[in-house]
């Protein structure tokens, strides 16, 4: 972990950061250009290019087996179909984002609350860096294995005839095995929350061990209690860390529709689930509309985080 | 061939490889006089379709007795029609479903298939040729593969009402789709389509999760309730469509549904863990239950079937060597092994005489004649799968394709489908 090295010693990063710009002016200005134009074409071919296309070609029109350039805008008319008549409910489409949104805040509060609770263990409680990399390593066990096994294997334990039930029934807390458990609400929210907490805890504890441990030893001489120590000192400056994972978390749930969909049996719907559908049935029109409007509710999500922290700044 | 391709063999194994060829050969009945192929190096075939058409050995046979390469491609259902829409160029051979031909053909990339160079093209099932079984018309609702059989020309984009000598597909596997059940979780004869929807399985059934055949299940589901009395439950109109969708939403949020699943193997794993107990099921999924020794049972409903068939075809842009290898092989297809080995798996294949040769007596009685299995069953891998005496779901050929109500269909409506069976989804 080079971060905690980092925080050993932590002139190291600051001494870094100011011999940046010397070596730049030494070696011309072009030079980072062309140290950032790999990655750049990178994007440019396979997110810009891809993206542009989607963009236009949700002005298309098309039947089952075609789809020709027009200018119409009948798929998003489409997409937002009875959104905005005085109708009794919702329109599907916000059904559908209403729900996504549901699972995006609760995922993202109990990530939250686990990643920095995590974090802050690794970083102010664990003493030698080994024990803190091998802890690390733990947490990215949920990774060993494909996404579909992690999901299957919920099955054998949350199901009607599950593990969790077995004991439940077993011991006599219930006498009817839980229901809940699996394809339901809580079942997405669980599993979103088991795969989802690691992109919190790295750049939360990223953030966290680059914090002056003389600051919080200040903040202890200068008589604060446990709590206004983390919540004057080290909240604040874990800040960028608890916003680059939020972005993290907020995207992939956003756009997540496998784990929505094993999970909640695919009763629940998701925004990614409906684009899904529809490229099914190559109405690609329609997909990339709903994929556009996708697009632009979560860079309204992320343009929002972004005006809490500036993250360049805290870099 | 068999010299041709293994040189340096001693004189006693290429006998016995002769003999065994001829043998398989004459037993078949498949000297007909196929092209052998000469050339050096061995043609590959690329096989675009979805893993239940499938099957290493079928490539492994047709390349000891063809001397063609098989390349499978594996896919989803709709994606093998994405794949011939947006890239025909990704494949040298297609097995494709016939309700997707109403997409397909208006695209022009494929070609249609010519019956002179079929050798058993008069022996293809009537079932899907007519439209008949045994004579007698059955269920033609939705896309019935005699509607989309014929092209008025090679590169025609229209259908023909009669027989032509140009095929849009050459038949492979077809079968009747019904529910599964769990029989010994529901303890009681199920003989209704209407029974999905019955409160006593509050959450524990299940449907599919593929628009145009789930809708078709929540159809056969609604006239069987009386709620509905359908035109053609394969295209319906916007009302039909709306009805429909408004009975499954009132289940969904009544809590009768405890999943809905768009693959095999979640079809398998929902039954097989108890999560429900009666659902959407295809034939191999209820096989796949029973051989963990779950009971799980392919249940005939009084209303009839929903039937499903797919069949080869070859993009347009084939031709040369590629293009009589494809027919050889299809000829190949139809020539008995593969159409047993399909029937073993509980599909009916598109030529039966020349199964019926490649199968064992018993074999045949059982899966197509419905009578009591006289020795235990095994699959094409030779699993065990049923014990003497078992009599199969549905009985005979003739019972099952005889009972068929409607078949797979893609609708003239099928974009607001799509869009209503999203608002489903998300009730």
């Amino acid at each position: 972990m080079a971060d905690s090295t980092v925080a050993e010693s932590p002139g190291a990063s600051l001494r870094g950061t100011r011999a940046a710009p010397r070596v730049r002016k030494a070696e011309g200005r072009g030079r980072p250009y062309w140290q950032i134009a790999p990655m750049a074409v990178v994007f440019l071919f396979f997110f810009i290019l891809p993206l542009i296309v989607t963009f236009v070609v949700s002005f298309w029109n098309y039947t089952g087996y075609s789809i020709t350039p027009a200018f119409v805008l009948n798929n998003y008319a489409l997409a937002f179909d009875r959104c905005f008549s005085p109708a009794p409910g919702f329109c599907t489409t916000f059904r559908t984002y209403l729900s996504t949104l549901k699972f995006c805040a609760i995922v993202w509060a109990v990530t939250l609350v686990i990643g920095f609770t995590i974090a802050y263990y690794l970083v102010f409680q664990i003493r030698t860096n080994t024990t803190r990399i091998v802890l690390a390593l733990i947490c990215t066990i949920p990774f060993w294995t494909s996404n579909v096994i992690r999901m299957i294997s919920w099955i054998p334990l949350l199901g009607r005839n599950g593990l969790v039930n077995q004991v439940l029934v077993g011991t006599g807390i219930v006498n009817q095995p839980i229901e809940w458990l699996l394809y339901s609400d809580f079942a997405v929210a669980l599993a979103l929350v088991h795969i989802n907490t690691v992109f919190m805890i790295v750049p939360i504890l990223n953030s966290m061990s680059r914090i002056d441990r003389s600051l919080v030893e200040a903040a202890y001489d200068a008589g604060a209690s446990g709590w206004q120590t983390l919540s004057n000192v080290i909240v604040p400056l874990s800040k960028t860390g608890i916003a680059i994972g939020s972005i993290f978390v907020v995207t992939i749930v956003m756009g997540d529709f496998v784990t929505t969909g094993i999970m909640g049996g695919q009763q629940i719907a998701s925004a990614g689930k409906v684009i899904s559908t529809e490229i099914s049935a190559l109405q690609f029109p329609i997909a990339s509309a709903n994929a556009i409007v996708l697009l632009v509710i979560v860079l309204m999500i992320i343009w929002t985080l972004i005006r809490f922290v500036d993250i360049r700044k805290e870099l | 061939m068999t010299v041709q391709k293994t040189r340096g063999i001693s004189r006693r194994t290429l006998l016995k490889g002769t003999a065994a060829a001829a043998g398989l050969a004459a037993g078949s009945g498949a000297i007909t006089g196929f092209p052998a192929i000469l050339a050096d190096e061995p043609i590959t075939l690329r096989y675009l379709s979805t893993a239940t058409n499938q099957a290493p050995a079928i490539a492994d046979q047709a390349f000891k007795d063809t001397g063609i390469k098989i390349e499978y491609v594996t896919v989803e259902t709709d994606d093998v029609t994405k794949r011939i829409v947006t890239q025909p160029d990704s494949f040298d051979l297609v097995d494709t479903e016939y309700f997707s031909l109403r997409n397909l053909v208006p695209s022009g990339n494929l070609m249609g298939m010519d019956a002179k160079k079929i050798k058993l093209v008069d022996k293809l099932a009537t079932v899907i040729t007519k439209g008949e079984v045994d004579g007698k018309k059955i269920g033609d609702q939705g896309t019935a593969p005699h509607k989309v059989c014929y092209l008025e020309g090679q590169h025609s984009k229209k259908f023909a009402k009669d027989p032509t000598e140009w095929l849009t597909l050459i038949p492979t596997t077809y079968n009747a789709d019904t529910l599964g059940i769990r029989p010994d979780l529901i303890k009681r004869p199920i003989e209704s389509w209407s029974e999905l929807l019955n409160p006593e399985f509050k959450g524990k059934a299940a449907i599919i999760n593929i628009p145009s055949i789930g809708i078709m299940d929540a159809a056969m589901v609604n006239e069987a309730l009386g709620k509905v009395k359908y035109g053609d439950k394969g295209n319906m109109t916007k009302d039909e469509i709306d009805k429909t969708i408004a009975t499954l939403i009132d289940a969904k949020k009544a809590g009768q549904f405890r999943a809905f699943w768009s693959d095999f193997n979640e079809s398998v794993n929902l039954m097989a863990s108890g999560e429900t107990v009666i659902q959407s099921m295809w034939s191999p999924a209820v096989t796949a239950v029973r051989l963990k020794g779950i009971a799980c049972t392919f249940q005939p409903l009084k209303e009839g079937y929903r039937a499903w068939a797919s069949g080869f075809a070859l993009p347009k842009t084939l031709k040369g060597k590629q293009l009589d290898a494809a027919y050889e092989f299809i000829n190949w297809f139809l020539s008995g092994w593969a159409g047993a080995y399909l029937n073993r798996q509980g599909y009916y294949s598109a030529v039966l005489d020349t199964a019926k040769a490649n199968m064992q007596p018993y074999e045949w009685d059982y899966w197509m004649e419905g009578k009591p299995a006289a020795q235990d069953i095994h699959g094409p891998d030779g699993g065990l799968l049923e014990k003497a005496g078992t009599v199969r779901d549905g009985g005979s050929y003739a019972t099952r394709m005889g009972a068929v109500a409607c078949w797979n269909s893609i609708m003239d409506e099928n974009a607001y489908m799509i869009q209503k069976w999203n608002e489903f989804i998300a009730a």
